[in-house]
């Protein structure tokens, strides 16, 4: 493999990697602060994307606008499904074993593959990525790289950036960092951790379903998208540590690399190198590679 | 006893003589589909079934004499349940004909129930070199094509071409390696080599490392299978990738058959091998295509096309043996001597039950399939493993 | 003693309902209900580890599949293969993987110990999926069906439907016998309370493999039934699907009561006969899944303790208060994160009593 070939791999992974981030970072949010599991998570991400589909002709009717008016919209959305969500269901879930929340999660999943199904069909979509990001960069004489990629790890990096930020500066995040470690004593110190919780989990579903939208235009829009997508995202949660959105991030870039590199130098082993990789840290580090926080 | 026995014999006697009354009118024959009402496939399954019963509908509800009843099962596009499934049709709802499917592996499955109970099978998409390979039986029957004859007749194309090298890829399960090996087939043969043999496992669609791959290998051009969602994304990524702009990018027709409108214009130009294209011009291409579009409001493709002709199969079977399934090699018979006459053009069918029919090259131009000419005429799979 | 005596008239029952029903039933109930049964043993296998130990598996589906796929991989394609040796030979293929897996995994705790079984039973997965070991993608055939000697051929439908129940009751009296003994006391100590167990001088690792590797044989044995019944094998078989439904059958049944399993086995296999019939919801029945779904939510949201727990959930409606009971809540081994000051005086563990 020569230099430009190794580098355009590596940006390959990387933005493999941050797209995996994003949609994990929400499921590692909900499971290590509130101690849901959530099956359905790979369903908001699957959303996500029906709804870069199906918003974008509304959006351009209404106001005019193309995709980032889309995403904006897609955002309030899915803050305010997310709200409702919790408030309807899952905040029965918090009390309950953690059995039965795998059982819940996953009678939604079928509920929501099937709303889907009913309200716009089985068919495969594509979503055009806005003019401005459409371009290509040259990278090395023969391949170009999209420029839309690069976008999507940009967008990755600062939702990042913005979560690590909200967590470790502002009181918003150190409350929500206190209601982890102990509900009970929050609450007795007068802060509402239902409403806590609820944006918590409004925030998780969001950034979900910004990384179905985002990734549209990339990964096409199809029945079953968020299912491929669940198995990998729980394996990234649990081998950066629960709850860690450090661990989320660098457990994402490990398996982006592993996973491109895997699947280029040997394509028989590519599926189940991950799952080694998984095995072997957890057989190290048996609560995943960082603390929660 | 005896007064119970003699009453018994008496109602026997009398509901046997009234049974040539009522046989005047034929019994219905139970038509089993098995098709994909979810999942990936389902667009496909749907449109398989709307051909179907379009036939039949033309020909008034009966084919034979015999009304047609249809049960239905949706087989999931899953090989893990297709035993079941087809079991559910043979034995619990006991259908005459079986129908299906759109998966090689679940169409695999059926063919092996339906060998062992030696009921009809006609298959109206699933390629799979198999069905009329080793698994091939007097009673299975197959509309739409084997995965070697697209992937053969690209082969031939591409070395009149004057490609020296190319490069390979698609997923590995059975159509997307029989696809690959009918093209090298015929592509080596023709004077070329491939390459490299790319792959990924099935239905994965992260192709970027693939992508960079192709383009470290240089290759003259590249021929690639996939179908569904998977095509959609593989030529937006090809053209993204800058690639669609140095190297030429051929495919078995699915890559855009069904897929064009997610496509868009970053399927323009492609050159892609199939028994249908969107523009054939024959007069009953385009009737069926009329009948089509006044029925479903939706523009007929080549899985609509697969399903009316497996519709057209059983009728020319039936009238043979003017509706009594029971006389199976006459049926057998009088399907291999037929010649359909389909709105792809018409077909006869080989030893091994698989069509032989014309491939047409075609290039996306718009929003369709433009035939540009007949990639190989009268191709027939060579049905290796038969033993008919 | 009343429940004991009502437990066992009930397994009675069904198993004689099982026995008889092949006589009042067309050959695709046989078909059917063999499917079920198989089903049956497989929940059975994971309620040895879940129910009564307390280990949450995620990856049981790799043991069932390994079981399949041994069949296939060892009957020859032309001669009836003998059930004397090929199904202990399954049955050992799956036990081996399962001490595999145990060995490396059981130090693990809680959600890990989860995904980590999950991660073993993908590695299998993809090394059938993606290898040519398995036949990849499209699945192999099993072309012809064991036998026993000339008294047993599994080919005729009700030779295999008698054979599975046979395994069924076998699978289902040996984990009875097992919960009684010594070991499966221990079992239960260790669901309840592993670290006290420890402190008593207990040393739990092995306990726990030895349960695992038995769970994993008689997942074997359950894959090995289902591949002489369909004939084929593919790496479905093995995927978290499988996983996760299975554990949702034992869930639905009841966790903790091997009836449970079996109850669940059949709820689960018929509500999706239910949802699939076209006779009862016409063209919507292609979106089963949703009518599965709800129902899936709506017996854990309004059944806690599955269906099994049912009449006593009656009773203590008609009571007006909770019963005492020596059930024990299942709760995901692991250090709690938070101090719980609700505690139900009624529910007090009592199985080492």
């Amino acid at each position: 493999m020569d230099l430009a070939t190794f580098l355009i791999q590596c940006l390959n992974a990387l933005q493999y990697g941050l797209l995996l981030f994003l949609v994990a970072s929400g499921l590692t949010l909900i499971f290590g602060i509130m101690g849901v599991i959530n099956l359905a998570h790979g369903s908001f991400y699957m959303i996500g994307a029906y709804m870069a589909y199906a918003l974008a002709p509304i959006v351009g009717s209404t106001f005019g606008g193309g995709f980032f008016a889309t995403l904006g919209v897609g955002v309030v959305l899915a803050v305010l499904l997310g709200y409702v969500l919790e408030w309807a269901f899952f905040s029965f879930l918090y009390q309950r074993e953690h059995l039965q929340q795998v059982l819940m999660t996953y009678g939604l999943i079928l509920v929501f593959e099937e709303l889907r199904s009913l309200l716009l069909g089985d068919d495969v979509h594509g979503v055009k990525p806005p003019d401005i990001l459409a371009g290509t960069l040259p990278l090395g004489e023969m391949m170009t790289y999209p420029v839309y990629r690069l976008f999507i790890s940009g967008v990755c990096l600062l939702l990042a950036l913005g979560m690590y930020l909200v967590f470790t500066r502002t009181r918003l995040g150190m409350m929500i960092r206190a209601g982890s470690a102990n509900r009970e004593m929050v609450q007795s110190l007068g802060i509402d951790i239902k409403f806590l919780y609820r944006v918590v989990f409004a925030a998780g579903v969001a950034v979900a379903v910004v990384a179905g939208m985002v990734a549209a235009p990339v990964a096409s829009v199809y029945p079953g998208m968020g299912n491929t997508v669940l198995i990998i995202c729980f394996v990234v949660v649990v081998i950066g540590g629960i709850g860690s959105i450090r661990g989320a991030l660098l457990a994402s870039l490990v398996i982006g690399v592993v996973d491109t590199f895997g699947t280029v130098l040997l394509p028989q082993a590519a599926g189940v190198l991950v799952y080694v990789l998984m095995a072997l840290i957890l057989l190290w580090k048996p609560d995943g590679l960082f603390k929660a926080g | 006893m005896t007064l119970f026995r003699t009453t018994l014999v008496a109602a026997a006697i009398a509901g046997g003589a009234a049974s040539p009354a009522l046989a005047q009118t034929a019994p219905k024959l139970k038509v089993g589909l098995m098709l994909p009402a979810t999942g990936t496939f389902a667009a496909l399954g749907t449109a398989i079934e709307q051909g179907f019963r379009l036939y039949v509908a033309e020909q008034g509800g009966k084919l034979a004499g015999r009304e047609i009843e249809f049960v239905k099962v949706d087989d999931e596009s899953d090989p893990s349940k297709a035993t079941d499934n087809v079991n559910k049709l043979i034995k619990r709802d006991n259908v005459d004909v079986l129908v299906g499917t759109v998966h090689s592996g679940v169409a695999m499955a059926m063919a092996k129930v339906a060998k062992e109970t030696g009921t009809l099978l006609i298959v109206p998409n699933a390629g799979a070199d198999a069905v009329t390979g080793p698994m091939c039986a007097p009673n299975i029957f197959r509309s739409s094509f084997s995965n070697w004859q697209p992937g053969y007749a690209m082969g031939e194309v591409m070395a009149k071409k004057g490609y020296k090298r190319v490069v390979t890829i698609t997923w590995k399960y059975a159509a997307g390696d029989e696809s690959v090996r009918g093209f090298k087939e015929a592509f080596e043969k023709g004077g070329g080599t491939v390459a490299k043999e790319l792959s990924l496992p099935f239905p994965n669609v992260e192709f970027q490392a693939l992508l960079t791959e192709i383009a470290a290998a240089k290759p003259d051009a590249v021929y690639t299978f996939f179908a569904g969602g998977g095509a959609v994304k593989f030529v937006k990524d090809y053209a993204a990738a800058g690639l669609k702009k140095s190297i030429p990018l051929y495919g078995a027709g699915f890559l855009t058959d069904g897929t064009l409108e997610a496509q868009g214009a970053d399927a323009d130009g492609l050159f892609t091998t199939l028994h249908y294209a969107d523009s054939l011009g024959l007069p009953r291409d385009n009737a069926f295509r009329l009948a089509y579009a006044k029925s479903y409001k939706l523009q007929p493709d080549v899985y609509a096309v697969q399903g009316y002709d497996a519709a057209q199969m059983l009728a020319t079977g039936l009238g043979a043996v003017k509706g009594d399934l029971s006389k199976k090699a006459e049926f057998a018979a009088a399907v291999e001597k037929a010649r359909i006459d389909s709105p792809r053009g018409a077909f006869t069918i080989s030893k091994s039950h698989n069509p032989v029919q014309d491939i047409y090259l075609r290039q996306v131009t718009g929003k369709e399939n433009k035939l540009v000419g007949v990639a190989s005429k009268s191709l027939a799979d060579p049905g290796r493993g038969c033993r008919s | 003693m009343a429940m004991e005596r009502s437990k066992f008239l009930f397994t009675t029952v069904a198993f004689a309902a099982l026995a008889l029903y092949p006589f009042a039933a067309g050959s695709f109930g046989i078909d059917l209900v063999t499917k079920i049964m198989v089903y049956a043993v497989f929940a059975l296998s994971l309620e040895l580890l879940v129910g009564t130990t307390g280990l949450v598996c995620f990856g049981q589906a790799a043991f069932f599949g390994i079981g399949a796929y041994a069949t296939v991989l060892l009957s020859s394609p032309t001669d009836a293969p003998s059930l004397a040796w090929l199904l202990p030979a399954c049955v050992l293929a799956a036990a081996a993987y399962a001490l595999f897996v145990g060995a490396l995994t059981l130090r693990t705790k809680g959600v890990y110990f989860i995904m980590v079984t999950l991660a073993f039973a993908q590695m299998a997965y993809y090394v059938v999926h993606d290898t040519p070991l398995g036949g990849g993608t499209d699945g192999i055939y099993l072309t012809v069906k064991p036998v026993l000697g000339g008294l047993l051929d599994l080919d005729k439908p009700l030779a295999l439907y008698g054979f599975t129940l046979g395994a069924l009751v076998a699978v289902f009296g040996f984990l009875a016998l097992l919960g009684r003994s010594r070991f499966g006391r221990a079992l239960a100590g260790i669901r309840v309370n592993e670290q006290r167990m420890r402190a008593t001088g207990f040393s739990t690792y092995p306990y726990k493999l030895a349960a695992f590797v038995i769970s994993g044989g008689i997942a074997g044995l359950a894959g090995f039934l289902f591949a002489v019944k369909d004939g084929f094998v593919n790496p479905e078989l093995m995927s978290w699907h499988l996983s996760g439904a299975v554990l949702i059958m034992i869930i639905l049944g009841g966790l903790g009561h091997l009836r449970g399993a079996l109850i669940g086995a059949f709820a689960f296999a018929l509500l999706q006969e239910l949802f699939k019939s076209e006779a009862i919801f016409g063209d919507f029945a292609k979106h089963w899944q949703l009518g599965l779904g709800l129902t899936i939510i709506a017996s854990v949201a309004l059944l806690p303790r599955g269906i099994v727990g049912v009449p006593r959930q009656w009773r203590e409606r008609l009571v007006g208060r909770r019963i005492a009971t020596t059930e024990v809540r299942h709760e995901l081994a692991g250090p709690p994160p938070r101090v719980n000051f609700r505690v139900r005086s009624a529910e007090v563990p009592n199985e080492l009593a």
